[in-house]
């Protein structure tokens, strides 16, 4: 349960960051809140012959609202974005309390939560369901990634082994839209065995717009486009938001594991969306 | 792999450890310090026991390593009493008998200072979720949430 030796560099800018990335590509980790990376190394199912402390780099830690949404740097701590979400994003901050526990979000960050890319991780699909974007940035560029692009596989992403996320931006939902979070684990703080977030908006008694986002169920964090589309211009109604959940988990992947067989988190999920679009139909206040 | 040396606060009293980067700060405070108060449990951040404050703030000590807390400010188990004269949240576990064999008091001590720092009248609900990463097996949940209750009143009482 030690790691095993390596290098240690902690750089104090994006720019000495970068350049060590770009020195020892995969040979490189990024450390940041380190809560999934150390256990990693611990197991020894990381072995790097570096890791790149980005603790000490200045200017990662804030958040940032703007019109529209919300940039939140890349060391921002998960506990920081439950508090300021509270009144503002209370999604986010439902999601937030299922990650881990308080002495984990007092050190994980939302970047490098996202970065990992754990599959029954909360807030990947928090990102998908908000349409976040990563923002990345190495020596030879920077770019903003779509969250729909960023997420490819079970801790796979579209970063580049010398790119760092320097920052995630999140879109606010409307004002008026509603919300649901719902996630089935063993214990809570475990990782979820599947769990879902979803915003609706409504105008005139009828859905305007539907984001859906299940996590846990697949080999990524996946966005429900089918039920998404279905539930538009219809009222949200019992039978219409059963209809809508039926589609969401139709077709979809689930995995098997030593916790749960694919078909019943199949089902938890259909009947977790269920829930989580009637708890979201609840807290939608109607724009004419 | 190449040593550094850092300088801690622990407990009010500077140190400073020449360390490996890949050493925990578990492992820098039993064996460098010598303050074996804090837990080595599960060294890969389920399990709660080896939790110290980092500004007053809950962390896992086996998540981190020495080599990163340079300049940082911490408390162990061992600082939370003043010599002889248990911290009133020590006292409150001793009163109900908020401890069976012990291993996970260290961590869930300074998860309820934390807690109590942080919100001074929790409820129960509020305990259970803030001790939810602390794991006891002798699974003595009851007392422990007792014991903090306690803790809370003689706090807000005094």
């Amino acid at each position: 349960m030690k790691p095993a030796p390596f290098e240690y560099a902690d750089p104090h800018t994006v720019e000495e960051a970068v350049t060590l990335l770009a020195a020892h590509g995969d040979d490189a980790k990024v450390l940041a809140g380190g809560q999934s990376l150390v256990p990693m190394l611990a197991l020894r199912l990381a072995r790097p012959s570096i890791v790149v402390d980005v603790n000490r780099v200045a200017g990662l830690d804030s958040i940032t609202p703007s019109g529209t949404g919300v940039a939140v740097g890349a060391l921002v701590r998960q506990r920081t974005l439950e508090r300021w979400a509270a009144d503002r994003l209370p999604l986010l901050t439902a999601a937030l309390r299922h990650v881990g526990h308080a002495p984990i979000r007092t050190r994980g960050t939302v970047a490098g939560s996202v970065a990992h890319a754990d599959p029954a991780s909360e807030l990947p699909a928090l990102l998908l369901c908000l349409d976040g974007v990563v923002v990345a940035q190495s020596r030879r560029s920077t770019r903003t990634i779509a969250a729909a692009e960023f997420f490819q596989g079970p801790l796979m992403t579209a970063l580049a082994p010398d790119e760092l996320v320097t920052e995630t931006r999140w879109k606010l939902p409307a004002a008026h839209a509603g919300w649901g979070f719902r996630e089935m684990a063993r214990r809570h703080g475990d990782f979820a065995l599947v769990g879902v977030a979803v915003v609706l908006t409504l105008a005139r008694g009828a859905v305007a717009d539907a984001r859906i986002a299940l996590f846990g169920a697949a080999a990524t964090p996946v966005r429900a486009g089918a039920a998404e589309q279905a539930l538009r211009g219809q009222p949200p109604s019992e039978s219409a938001l059963a209809e809508a959940a039926r589609l969401a988990t139709t077709g979809l992947e689930t995995v098997s594991d030593l916790h749960a067989p694919a078909a019943y988190r199949a089902s938890v999920a259909r009947t977790l969306t269920a829930r989580a679009l009637a708890d979201a139909a609840a807290r939608a206040k109607d724009a004419p | 792999m190449t040593p550094r040396t850092v300088h801690l606060t622990v407990n009010g009293a500077p140190h400073a450890v020449t360390v490996e980067p890949r050493r925990t700060l578990t492992d820098v405070l039993r064996e460098d310090l010598g303050l074996t108060g804090t837990h080595i449990g599960c060294e890969h951040g389920v399990c709660g026991a080896c939790t110290v404050l980092w500004d007053g703030q809950p962390v896992r000590s086996c998540l981190l390593f020495a080599i990163q807390l340079d300049g940082a400010a911490l408390t162990t188990v061992e600082g939370l009493s003043d010599g002889e004269r248990l911290h009133p949240i020590q006292e409150a576990f001793w009163a109900t008998h908020g401890l069976q064999c012990g291993f996970c008091t260290p961590g869930i001590l300074l998860t309820a200072k934390a807690l109590l720092d942080d919100n001074p009248s929790p409820d129960e609900t509020e305990i259970r979720e803030a001790i939810g990463g602390n794991l006891c097996r002798c699974t003595g949940y009851h007392f422990i949430v007792q014991a903090i209750v306690a803790a809370a009143r003689r706090r807000t009482s005094t």
